[in-house]
């Protein structure tokens, strides 16, 4: 699974704004089937690189390619709406984006607008209601229902999302995102505002996700027993620049990423 | 705290009260004496004079310190007596506008504030609504020692509440619709009334998919309606087309200008977006106005041909070989045959409209325009192409003002810029935000109401724009998001026991 070419290869990523440099030459890789741990201090540019490897924003130098199925997309050239329909990388907030005043059943019927509007010949032939798009929109709440199933929400599902408690609307989320069917998923601090039953159920999930759909994820996250628990990669950020790249008991004896988080002894 | 006060009883007067009744008697004084005090008149050849209402200035200002100090007492618990003063004063007052309309004399021998029954009308809504405020009153102050669990059964209540208003009212407005021209009371001018309304409808509708579903801020709506109504005039005076082939591309043109204009909007949001529609329905306006080899400028298009039946005109006396509705049925020739023929397309194309958007809400276009109107950037997330769903709601609410406007121009044969100011682009979204942003009845309700009441009576006609704001405070008020704002979901996960009804929502 790892060998050949990585799903996601970031290289020589570099971000500007103005004189402001977010993100200052960073490379790396992440594989399927792995989650991919992206940590650092606040204002490191964890954000900023995600919103460039989902377009929204456009990186100043750099290549970012995603290679699923065969396929090469340069995410960097394509739009924000096109990189989630055809290059199939789906996000998450950090802070939380779902759609309140729609039921938590048309959030993820939502998120598989492409597929259905496909099917429903861009309006026309559901419009006159033919059984082509009636069916694919049995199965896409289907699909829908399952992943409410998954994340604990189904007997909330004709509810506004936006009465979901915090830990719902961050679940609920992450259900949205993989009902787009991605190959890679890109969470922006899922455990954010969790307490820790919550984390340790937000865990279980994600490892679920990685196993059963082989897919790639990159994770943010401030809370290090999540990402040191889950994570099969990190990436250490600071100041923009990536200081550190290896497996959680590397990063963890790492002197750049002590140095990083806790500050520089004045006498060493 | 609360329990206290009720058992020691309300307050009838106190310092502050007497305060708050000294400055509203000021502030009502200052704002009538000059304003209804005194009249100017230009008598014939002589210097300007005046005459003095000093009467009506008394009894204005007695009149809103006492709905002032009604609204006190109100405030301080005693519900019982505001009710009752307030709800036979409001009888009295607006009986006096009751009967002014219907000319009944000996209700103005009655003492009576002032000599115009509307004004007393006015006044007695006043009354009518401390009324109302109390009544409520008197039911919420139970509200208030609700539980959390108690409110919300409450608030699910009324949201079912709602959703039963809905479903029985639709199919029961329609019904009466379609049998209202054969029914005792639908005598021509009442129908020509109900075809104002219908159109009324039809373009709240419209207004709708763009406001109320993909939440596009747009106050030019009526440019659309325009360009139909100038593509029926052009196309059946210069081609010789009937209503039936000119009517495709009245909707297919005002949709290629829904779309036009929804380019340079795209990146546009709230305020920005309605300063630019705006601007957009003027200049096709000031367009209309001055080009006048196209359009003949103020002047209007004159001789538009009126509604035929499916290519057969409605005429009293047919050429020869010519064919005609009379000759064709062998009836008597009447112009009802036209205006209730009318009527009829008029239903016809509001319904569609109606049908079309529900339908369209429950497909991926549709879900779509809700979920941008939530959030775009979420949608850009989810591969949902923000420009494509914004222009096809541009375009689809486009094409159903250019129907509308076709009809319109078929309707009245006299076309001209001063039908589509700004005015009428307000009004249509005054029947959207009123009624309740996306609610397919609750549009309609508000377009009945504003557009019905007015053209009703004559005399309600001075006092149109007074009820506009009027309507519109009120409803802010009292259901900031529109009459009937419940939003349905668009599909269930648990199967419901009835959907059938559930079509007309």
């Amino acid at each position: 699974m790892t060998a050949g070419v990585p799903l996601l290869n970031v290289e020589h990523l570099t971000m500007r704004f103005g004189g402001l440099v977010a993100i200052d030459d960073v490379s790396f890789a992440a594989q399927s089937g792995q989650i991919t741990g992206i940590i650092g201090p606040n204002g490191a540019g964890k954000t900023t690189l995600f919103n460039c490897i989902t377009g929204f924003y456009k990186p100043t130098v750099g290549r970012v390619a995603l290679t699923a199925a065969g396929e090469t997309h340069l995410l960097e050239r394509l739009d924000g709406h096109i990189i989630a329909k055809t290059a199939r990388v789906a996000r998450t907030f950090q802070n939380i984006r779902l759609f309140p005043g729609m039921s938590l059943l048309e959030n993820l019927i939502v998120a598989q607008h492409n597929k259905l509007m496909r099917a429903s010949g861009f309006t026309v032939l559901g419009l006159l209601g033919l059984p082509i798009y009636r069916h694919a929109e049995v199965r896409a709440k289907e699909l829908a229902l399952d992943w409410l199933r998954r994340v604990q929400l189904i007997d909330l599902a004709d509810q506004p999302a936006g009465s979901l408690p915090y830990g719902g609307q961050r679940r609920l989320e992450i259900a949205r995102a993989m009902c787009t069917d991605p190959v890679l998923l890109c969470l922006d601090e899922p455990a954010a505002g969790l307490n820790p039953r919550e984390s340790a159920e937000l865990n279980e999930l994600l490892l679920g996700i990685r196993d059963e759909y082989k897919i790639g994820i990159l994770l943010i996250e401030h809370d290090m027993s999540v990402v040191m628990k889950i994570c099969d990669h990190i990436v250490v950020l600071d100041y923009g620049r990536k200081i550190a790249d290896g497996g959680p008991d590397a990063i963890r004896k790492d002197p750049a990423v002590i140095r990083a988080y806790l500050g520089e002894d004045e006498a060493a | 705290m609360q329990m206290m006060q009720t058992k020691s009883g309300p307050t009838f007067m106190n310092a502050m009260m007497a305060k708050d009744l000294a400055v509203t008697t000021f502030i009502a004084f200052s704002l009538s004496f000059l304003l209804v005090g005194f009249q100017t008149l230009a008598l014939q050849g002589q210097q300007l004079s005046y005459i003095n209402h000093l009467g009506d200035v008394a009894w204005s200002v007695v009149l809103v310190v006492l709905g002032r100090y009604g609204l006190l007492v109100d405030r301080e618990g005693a519900h019982r007596i505001t009710l009752v003063v307030c709800g036979v004063a409001a009888i009295y007052l607006i009986g006096s506008a009751v009967a002014g309309l219907a000319e009944v004399t000996w209700y103005a021998m009655l003492p009576l504030p002032f000599a115009q029954p509307m004004v007393n009308g006015i006044f007695g809504a006043g009354a009518a609504i401390l009324a109302v405020r109390a009544a409520s009153n008197m039911v919420t102050r139970r509200a208030t020692m609700m539980s959390v669990e108690q409110r919300e059964a409450y608030e699910t209540r009324r949201n079912r509440l709602n959703r039963k208003f809905s479903q029985t009212v639709g199919p029961i407005m329609v019904l009466l619709a379609i049998f209202m021209p054969i029914t005792p009371w639908g005598d021509r001018g009442r129908v020509d009334t109900l075809v104002v309304i219908l159109t009324s409808v039809m373009l709240g509708w419209g207004l709708n998919i763009v406001v109320g579903l993909a939440g596009l801020l747009d106050l030019g709506y009526v440019a659309f309606y325009a360009v139909g109504a100038y593509t029926y005039a052009k196309m059946s005076i210069g081609f010789g087309w009937d209503f039936w082939q000119t009517l495709p591309f009245a909707g297919l043109f005002a949709a290629m200008f829904g779309v036009a204009l929804g380019f340079p909007v795209l990146r546009l949001r709230g305020d920005y977006l309605a300063i630019v529609t705006l601007g957009f329905g003027e200049m096709i306006r000031i367009v209309l106005l001055n080009w006048t080899d196209f359009t003949s400028g103020a002047q209007g298009i004159s001789g538009i041909p009126y509604m035929d039946f499916f290519g057969i005109p409605f005429i009293r006396e047919p050429q020869e070989g010519q064919q005609s509705f009379a000759k064709l049925f062998g009836v008597e020739y009447s112009l009802d045959h036209r205006i209730y023929f009318t009527y009829y397309v008029i239903l016809c194309l509001a319904l569609i409209t109606n049908f079309v958007t529900i339908r369209l809400r429950k497909l991926p276009i549709g879900r779509a325009w809700e979920a941008l109107r939530e959030d775009e950037i979420a949608c850009r997330a989810l591969g949902v192409n923000p420009r494509n769903t914004k222009l096809t709601a541009f375009g689809i609410g486009a094409m159903f003002a250019g129907f509308a406007g076709a009809f319109y121009a078929t309707r009245l044969g006299f076309i001209a810029p001063f039908s589509f100011t700004f005015d009428v682009s307000a009004g249509i979204l005054a029947f959207v935000v009123l009624g309740g942003m996306g609610s397919q009845v609750g549009v309609a309700l508000a377009a009945i109401i504003l557009v019905g009441l007015p053209e009703v009576t004559r005399e309600l006609q001075l006092y149109r724009a007074l009820i506009y704001g009027c309507a519109m405070v009120l409803i802010m008020l009292w259901r900031p998001r529109g009459l009937l704002s419940h939003r349905e979901p668009t599909i269930y996960a648990m199967p419901a026991k009835s959907r059938f009804f559930g079509l007309w929502k």
